[in-house]
Parts: C-alpha cells; structure tokens; sequence
C-alpha cells in the first residue's frame, strides 16, 4: 500500500495534448476516482501510473519513490481492465496465481493464496473453470482477485463496472468498495459515470479536455462545483448570470435577474469576488414546484409555468418557464406529477444556491 | 409447401451453381483420374481399358516414387518451418503496428498480383550466373568468376518460401488480430516481462492461426512442381514432377494418375489430421 504522486504530468501525441501540466497527490488507502467524459485524460493519466504509457514531460513517484523510468513489470501493481482481460487459455485458478509466478512466493504457498483471492471476491468455487464459462460480473470479479492477489502497492481499475448489466453495476460497486475497505489498498478508479464516482469515492477528480478541474471529496464536488464544467457533468444544474453586490459575515448576496436577492453562504461562493459578475448554480433537485400560493418557509419564490414533463418514476424531471428562462427541475413525487401547461410556483432555498466567478458585467 | 420446407430449401437453390461448378470441374475429372489409373498404356501412346494394378503395384513399390516422395514431404516441411519463423514476427508487427495497417496489409498481398512462374522465376535474374548478386559480387571483386547459385535444393526452399510466406503472415495475423492486446499488459502489471507476457499469453492463443498457416504452406509447398522445375536441379525434382513427367512427357495417363492419386491420398490424410486436432474453421479465417 502506498500513495501516489503526479509532479507536473504532461502526456503528448504528437501534436495533440492529452494530459496538460497536472499535478495530483493520491493519500495511502484512498479510493482516489478520476472522473470525466471520454477524451478527458482520465485513462491516461491511469495508463501511465501503470506504465503502460510515459509521460512527455513530469515524474510519477509510488510510495515516495520515482519510478516514472521503471518498466510495467516492477511497479507491483494491480490492474483491472473494462474488459477484463482474463487469460482464456488458463483457468481460473491459473489466471489469479498468474502474477504470484512472478513473485518470491513459495510454490506451495500458491494453492493457498489463490484460494484465499477467490474467496475475497466469494467465487472460490470456480477455480477450475475456464473464463469462458462465467458470466461477464464474474469474471471481472476473478479479475479482481487476479489483481489483488499480488497485494499490489496500489490498485487501478479502469472503468471495471462499464460493461456490466445496470443491476449487475450497482451489486458490483458495492462489492468493489466492500474489498477495497477490507484490503485497504490504495485504489485510483476510471470512471464516466458520476454516480459510480459519488456512491464509491474518498476523493474526486473531476477532468475535462486534459485538465483537472476540481478535486474533492463527493458531497464537496457536488455542492460546491468549482468551474461550469463541474456543475453541469455532475448531476443537473441550472446556470445563469448574475451579479454579487456584497459579500460579509460569511454571505454572499447574490443579485438574479429571475430569483431576485439571494443570501448565498460564502463557502459555497468561495472564488466570487464581493461585488461584480457571477454565475449562479442551482442544482434541478433544488428546485421545487409547489401550487400557487404554498407557503414559502423562507424559501425565495418565483411562478412558472410547466413546459415539459419526463416521468421516471419515483422522481419526475420538469422543464418550466419564469420569464425568459428555461429551467429544469427534479422532484420527489408524492402522487401526480404537475401537467404540462400548469401553472406552479418554484421555491428555492438561497442556502443551496451555489456560485461561480464570471459571467457578463 | 410448408414454411418449414420451403425454408430448408433455401439453402440449396442458393448452393446449386456452386455445388454445379465443383462437381463437373472437379469431382467428374477426379473420377475419370480414379478410372484412368486402372487403365494401361501401351508403347504407341493409347490408353487401354482394363482393371489393372499395374500402375498402383508400380506406384506402391517402386523406391525411386519413394524416395521422391520423401524428398518432398522434407522440402515442404523445411519451407513451412521457415515461412514460420520468418512470418510470425512479420504477422507481428503488423498486428500491432497502430495507422498503417492497411498499407503493410495491402504490400503483403502485392505479389499476388504478378504470376506465380515470374516471381519463381524472377531469382534466376537475382542469382544467376548473369544476374544482380553475381554482377555485384564480380564488380566489387569478392568473386574473381561467377558463381552458380541456382538449381539445387536451397534454391528451390528459397522459392517456395517466397511463393508462401504471405499465406503464413496472413494466417498467424488473423489470429493476432483477434487477441486482446489487453492481455498482454494485464500479464506485464502482474510481474510478467514483455517477452514472459509473449510466451505464456500471445503465443498459445496464436498457435491456431500458425498452425493453419502451417498446413497451407505444407500442402501448397508439397504440390507444386513449377519452383523445382525453375530453380531445381535435375535430382531436386518433387512429386509433382513425377506426375508432370508421367502426363506431358511419357504420355502415361494411367501411371500420371495413380501418382497424382497417391499425393492426393498422402495430402489429404495430413487435413484430416490436422482437422480433427484444430478444425477447419481456423484455416477459413486465414484464407478470408
């Protein structure tokens, strides 16, 4: 177990730039998850932790040592890949004592380890089939074990749960962190898929177009999203122009064309700058549509009209109109969702309001 | 008619021209080989009708068809072991190679496109005693004389593996391209070194496609008779020339048939075996 330390990466191809300058401190146990669309960095920045790939420019140190020369094969790692990756022409059991081969392990100590991995991952059953015959959530399983069996320095996992079943996913990303937490390994996760990254992580990191963006534990990248970006790829947010006209006492007054005042608390505003341009984020489960009239609880209110309804269930997704804005907006619902064409009334609390620097003046 | 039956009808109104075309190209002539090499020959050339074993007995127990035979079932072993070692790396470095895959694809199939006989006999420009190396040699004064370097047994390897490398990269890339290169790093992060990686993953997940490669090469390289009859010499003639001999030159029909039936036999038990050990679908990939 060790942490992991990315002083000033840079990765080229070419002409194009994957990985701008970007400097990350991975803590000793964590479960560190690089999130973004495809294209962002994410995967090489994976890569070359793992070696798989150099950096143009920078060094990677693994518990403190350099080891942005040393080849895949001496950096103690487990990796687990989309697709698995197991060895079809070997069993199971063949395929997680695959790394152990390669190690100071005692030949009769092998039987022992893999049965152990096996049973972490709860297949110990399945040591003598081909990989073949298991189904796609058991072999990443035994891709798993395969990786940890060598108790690796710090484990990769690259985009694991994507090829997996939706149901599957969920079971799985239980199982990954229940592992995770048992072994305590050090874990730098792939991942597109936001919930994966909120539900599993110590710490986000947020990507986009070879940079990071923000990083956080979940619940500080959600709420305090530090760049548009940010904002917008985690979750559904509304963002609009606004302007700050004061900020003390650990507030923030937020001046919306829409919304009219609103007290924003400070840290959740933490670049704007006490009065000037701004843009005002509201998460669409912030917003809530209520019958003309509701008592507004302190809650800021503005009245709107329904435009569009998506149904999903135990939630619905409304898209209504205040003004010239469009807005949307995620709510719990009790009975009926509210029809297309009515008239509601949206309450927001200024406390969950966020705020970003810029915008017009 | 039924669905049922209409459907399992299909198949063979589209199969018709096919099936047509090989049955009277080539299961009738085989017949008429099968028939002729009962028949005997007589000294002014007409072929007599009879139910003779005369040219099987003489096929069958004659040392000099044997020894022959054996020569050629060497010489194409020999050519497919090299087309091995020098088309898996080949194959290799095409699958893996990243943009110009298609261009390295498209040059290994340019040959194709030149006649069998020029490009066999292209090397007595390169290798004979007037040809390129010569001339080289000479002018740059390592050979006071030129030398000949043509008509013996290397030349005709040589020429069968010029002839049959390509069907060997074609057949091993085929498989390579179907391996996961995943694979190979999951084997390096787990200690393996690139070349331990190689050895114990990509390499037995190839062998299908180099085996298949094998038994093309083996099969093309122990029927031809045109590379020895370019580049051979007089002693380095294969079985096929026998065959050719028997035909075209001695007007023996019958004797020419029961040989040719002979390789077909010896041919066609080395398939059989390889197909109950490997299967036949591998080696339609190859060719596809």
């Amino acid at each position: 177990m060790s942490s992991v330390h990315l002083r000033n990466i840079v990765k080229r191809f070419g002409t194009f730039t994957a990985v701008h300058k970007t400097s990350l401190e991975i803590p000793e146990g964590a479960f560190v998850t690089l999130l973004g669309p495809s294209g962002c960095g994410k995967t090489t920045n994976l890569r070359m932790i793992a070696g798989l790939l150099d950096p143009t420019e920078g060094a990677i140190e693994i518990g403190g040592r350099d080891v942005t020369n040393i080849p895949i094969h001496k950096r103690n790692l487990g990796l687990v890949f989309q697709n698995y990756a197991l060895f079809p022409h070997k069993t199971v059991a063949d395929n997680v004592a695959f790394g152990l081969k390669y190690r100071d392990v005692p030949k009769d100590e092998i039987p022992g380890r893999v049965r152990q991995a096996l049973e972490l991952v709860q297949l110990p059953q399945m040591a003598g089939r081909y990989p073949r015959e298991l189904s796609g959530g058991q072999q990443q399983r035994i891709a798993l074990a395969r990786a940890i069996v060598i108790e690796p320095d710090v484990l990769l996992l690259d985009e694991p749960l994507s090829a997996l079943d939706a149901n599957l996913r969920e079971d799985m990303r239980v199982e990954l962190k229940r592992i995770q937490d048992q072994i305590g390994v050090t874990t730098v996760f792939v991942t597109h898929d936001q919930s994966e990254a909120l539900a599993m992580s110590d710490r986000i990191v947020v990507m986009s177009n070879g940079r990071v963006e923000q990083v956080g534990a979940p619940q500080e990248v959600y709420n305090t999203p530090a760049s548009e970006f940010v904002a917008q790829f985690l979750g559904a947010s509304n963002i609009m122009e606004a302007r700050c006209t004061s900020r003390a006492n650990g507030t923030a007054v937020m001046e919306s064309p829409v919304f009219g005042t609103l007290p924003v608390p400070a840290g959740k505003a933490p670049n704007v700058g006490a009065e000037g341009p701004a843009k005002l984020v509201i998460r669409a489960e912030k917003l809530t549509l209520k019958p003309r009239g509701a008592e507004a609880n302190g809650a800021v209110t503005v009245d709107a009209r329904v435009e569009t309804v998506d149904y999903q269930g135990q939630a619905v997704r409304y898209f209504v109109r205040a003004g010239e804005v469009q807005l949307q907006a995620i709510n719990m619902i009790d009975e009926a969702p509210f029809p297309e064409g009515a008239e509601v009334t949206l309450h927001l609390r200024p406390q969950d309001c966020a705020a970003l620097p810029g915008g017009r003046a | 008619m039924s669905v049922e039956a209409r459907e399992a009808r299909q198949p063979w109104i589209l199969l018709t021209p096919a099936l047509t075309a090989v049955t009277l190209l080539l299961f009738v002539p085989l017949l008429f080989i099968v028939v002729y090499s009962f028949w005997l020959s007589s000294a002014t050339g007409a072929d007599i009708p009879a139910f003779s074993m005369q040219n099987w007995q003489e096929a069958l127990t004659d040392a000099f068809y044997r020894d022959i035979l054996l020569n050629t079932l060497k010489i194409a072993a020999i050519t497919t072991i090299v087309c091995a070692l020098m088309g898996y790396p080949a194959a290799y470095f095409i699958a893996r190679s990243k943009g110009n895959k298609a261009l390295l694809l498209l040059l290994l199939i340019l040959p194709f496109w030149i006649s069998y006989i020029i490009r066999t006999m292209s090397w007595i420009n390169i290798l004979g005693t007037s040809g390129a190396l010569n001339t080289l040699l000479v002018g740059a004064g390592i050979l006071s004389e030129p030398v000949q370097m043509l008509y013996n047994e290397t030349t005709v390897i040589l020429g069968l593996v010029h002839f049959l490398l390509p069907f060997m990269v074609l057949n091993v890339f085929v498989s390579l391209e179907g391996i996961d290169t995943n694979l190979e790093d999951a084997a390096t992060s787990l200690g393996a070194t690139r070349w331990q990686a190689f050895l114990q993953v990509t390499l037995p997940l190839s062998l299908p496609g180099l085996a298949a490669g094998s038994l093309l090469c083996f099969v093309l390289g122990a029927g031809t008779y045109i590379t020895p009859m370019v580049l051979g010499g007089p002693r380095d003639a294969m079985f096929a020339n026998l065959v050719y001999e028997a035909i075209i030159t001695q007007l023996n029909w019958p004797l020419g048939s029961a040989l040719s039936l002979m390789l077909l036999i010896v041919l066609g038990a080395l398939v059989l075996i390889y197909n109950r050990y490997l299967g036949m679908a591998q080696l339609m990939k190859g060719l596809g």
